[in-house]
């Protein structure tokens, strides 16, 4: 198990430390960390634990219940494909295809410059103006394939530049 | 005086960009020198036209849509040179909101403020008559005590929205008969069935609405606390939610002494985590509790031992927020539209391949036929219809000899089909439904709680099944073992997730078996 960096500790201490004494806290616990850090880091496990005087194995059992949490640190961009049913009427299925061989990645994968992870989801509430991709907090309708291609250039670029700012200031 | 330009903030109207209009109508209207004021409400739930722009006028609000970026600079050039009377001035122009048929010919009760108000502003709520219904509340309470109320709720007819159908004054009922030191208000904003979008709609276009309707459920069973499990697919309904609390809070309608009534109940979002079966309440009451959400077998129900063993009231979005209207306006009033035991009326999701998707509010009794045909204009992709869902992945696939049946509880049970949360998403011919049924399958393989066995182990049963069925291998055998597995499922389940998943599995056998056997019945695909 890899260990927290400083700034991890830091975020999952204090997360615990907030909100341990709200009724029914782990799952807010779960989600303030995987907000900050993007993912639960495997050796935040036994601090949540001990701070809600519970055994590893049931906040284990708890993350590995629920899709939303992740244990892995995922790309820049997390992108969620609408598979239920609305969607799969407007073609769903064919933009999944398309959108994983643009990426080169399956479903629960990240690609190989980090830039995006992939997660299928089902219903964004967009069902009316399907199909319909969530990127990070945002969700994008009548998608397609070529759609899909110019979202991402523009998110690359985005990013590409937001690195470049970070490397200055440090 | 500046003019006042509504654009929406909910998901859909985001999704389709409206975040990019309202910046380009910003610039524009700086640029050109047009005082405008932006007001970003919720949508009106005609999501075919969104972006919708509205403009405001003497003779009320003007549409537009849908608007792109592009379409921006007309437009303002447009205002500025027919001011109110642009009538038809510009392509995209659609007359007064209130009279584009698709809104006129809808009832609205619950979405009566849907896309009217800023969701945001609590001023806005009040001067559209919000929060007459817990002022009414508030008296009966003094007048005939919690008992008032929930006469109220009970004489409205009102079934819950969730799916189940449970009539809500008799949940009350349980409830307020309980004693407890201590009772929970508990909102299923889990909203998961594909096809449904009426719970964030009302949550992003008309918090106040939901608050109010909590505030007042909580008065009639002595419950001081709520809390609303919200799916985490929808971070702008939590955005709006939380808000539209915070304010609520600092005017006094959360918290102690609610508008000097000596009356406390305290409110917070709690958000999920993806997994459909949270939707389910007992299984939501175990994730709240901030456990892994295995569902709990009944009895005891949650209105005995809910949350943390309390007595608690599981009511989803739109039940809730139909409790303002019935105590404004009384039970009767609400009882007097439906049909049958349908009282009321049901927001309806037109979803899937559809031209004009979005939501309909009328009481129970419209056909699934007028739905999708007069309000939805068939579909999107213009070719024939072949399939409609309605009810989410739990929910029959009715074929064109069903679709004249009313939208009626006891009417759609009569189909083996169900209304459930009121989703209808349209296929077209293209659709193979032989994958709609393996999907059903693959859906509740999961999305299964784990719990028993039936669903557990049946879905992956069921998924292998249909692949053999599709692939030809002992057909007829293979159908049988299908039909077998779906009663297994059906009786030995302990939640309506693997006692439901049949009722698609069954009404694609029954009425589009063509497509499930077809190279052995030698039926190609009609299209
Ligand atoms: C698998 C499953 C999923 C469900 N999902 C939801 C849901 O997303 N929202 C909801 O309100 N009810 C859902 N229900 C129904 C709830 O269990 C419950 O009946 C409902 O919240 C009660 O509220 P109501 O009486 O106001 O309908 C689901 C039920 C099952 C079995
Ligand atoms: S039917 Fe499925 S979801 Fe429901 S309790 Fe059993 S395993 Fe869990
Ligand atoms: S089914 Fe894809 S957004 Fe609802």
């Amino acid at each position: 198990m890899t260990k927290l960096s400083e700034q991890q500790y830091q975020v999952v201490v204090k997360s615990v430390a907030d909100k341990k004494a709200l009724p029914g806290a782990l799952l807010p616990i779960l989600h303030d960390i995987q907000d900050q850090l993007g993912y639960i880091p495997k050796a935040a496990i036994d601090i949540i634990a001990a701070g809600l005087k519970q055994t590893a194995a049931e906040i284990y059992g708890v993350i590995s219940f629920y899709h939303h949490f992740r244990l892995d640190k995922p790309g820049n961009h997390l992108v969620e494909i609408c598979r239920a049913e609305a969607c799969q009427a407007m073609g769903s299925e064919a933009l999944e295809q398309e959108i994983k061989s643009k990426l080169g990645i399956d479903y629960h994968q990240t690609s190989k410059d980090n830039n995006v992870s992939l997660e299928p989801v089902y219903c964004l509430g967009n069902c009316a103006c399907g199909p319909s991709v969530k990127v990070g907090e945002r969700v994008y309708g009548r998608m397609s394939g070529e759609k899909f291609s110019q979202l991402m250039d523009k998110l690359s670029t985005y990013v590409v530049e937001l690195g470049q700012g970070e490397n200055h200031a440090s | 005086m500046p003019v006042k330009i509504y654009i929406p903030c909910d998901t859909t109207a985001l999704a389709m960009g409206a975040d990019e209009v309202a910046k380009t109508v910003e610039f524009q209207s700086r640029e050109a020198g047009l005082s405008a004021d932006i007001i970003r409400n919720g949508s009106r739930g005609l999501f075919y036209l969104e972006p919708l722009v509205e403009v405001a006028t003497a003779r009320g609000r003007i549409a537009f849509g849908p608007v792109e970026p592009e379409d921006v600079p007309g437009l303002i050039e447009t205002l500025m040179e027919h001011g109110d009377v642009f009538e038809g001035k510009h392509p995209l122009y659609l007359g007064l909101t209130e009279e584009i048929p698709y809104l006129a010919r809808q009832q609205r009760l619950t979405f009566a403020r849907a896309g009217i108000i800023d969701p945001f502003s609590i001023a806005d709520y009040q001067a559209h008559d919000g929060f007459e219904g817990l002022k009414r509340a508030l008296a009966l309470i003094d007048s005939a005590g919690p008992q008032g109320i929930v006469d109220e709720v009970k004489n409205s007819g009102l079934r819950g929205r969730g799916g189940a159908a449970f009539p809500t004054g008799i949940k009350w009922q349980t409830v307020l008969d309980t004693p407890a030191e201590q009772k929970y208000i508990v909102c299923n904003a889990d909203e998961g069935d594909s096809g449904t979008f009426a719970d964030r709609l009302l949550m992003e276009a008309d918090p106040f609405t939901l608050i109010e309707g909590m505030i007042i459920a909580g008065l009639a069973v002595g419950a001081n606390q709520g809390y609303i499990y919200l799916r985490s697919e929808y971070p702008q309904a939590d955005k709006i939610l939380n808000q539209a609390i915070k304010t609520a809070y600092a005017q006094g309608y959360l918290g102690k002494n609610i508008q000097g009534s000596g009356q406390h109940f305290d409110l917070e979002v709690r958000l999920g985590a993806g997994a459909y079966i949270c939707g389910e309440e007992t299984s939501l009451l175990e994730s709240l509790e901030g456990k892994r959400g295995l569902v709990r077998a009944k009895p005891p129900l949650p209105a005995i031992e809910g949350l943390f063993g309390l007595p608690t009231i599981v009511n989803n979005v739109i039940s809730l927020a139909s409790v303002p209207v019935i105590l404004a306006k009384g039970g009767d009033y609400y009882r007097d539209y439906g049909m049958g035991r349908s009282r009321g009326t049901l927001p309806v999701q037109l979803a899937g391949n559809i031209k004009q998707g979005g939501l309909v509010e009328l009481a129970f009794g419209e056909t699934l036929h007028n739905l999708v045909f007069d309000f939805g204009g068939g579909t999107f992709s213009g070719k024939p219809a072949k399939a409609i869902q309605v009810g989410g992945p739990l929910g029959a696939y009715l074929p064109q000899a069903q679709w004249h049946t009313p939208l009626d509880y006891e009417a759609f049970a009569a189909n083996n089909a169900v209304l459930g949360h009121g989703g209808v998403v349209v296929f077209d011919t293209s659709v193979d439904m032989a994958k709609q049924a393996r999907f059903a399958m693959e859906f509740c393989k999961i999305e299964s709680c784990g719990k028993c066995t039936p669903c557990r182990i049946g879905s992956v049963r069921g998924v292998e099944v249909i692949d053999k069925i599709i692939s030809h291998d002992n057909q007829e055998q293979n159908l049988e073992l299908l039909n077998d597995l779906c009663d297994t499922m059906e009786l030995g389940s302990l939640c309506a997730m693997g006692g439901m998943t049949p009722y698609p599995v069954r009404s694609v056998i029954e009425h589009f078996s063509g497509d499930l056997l077809k190279t052995v019945t030698g039926n190609e695909q009609q299209e």
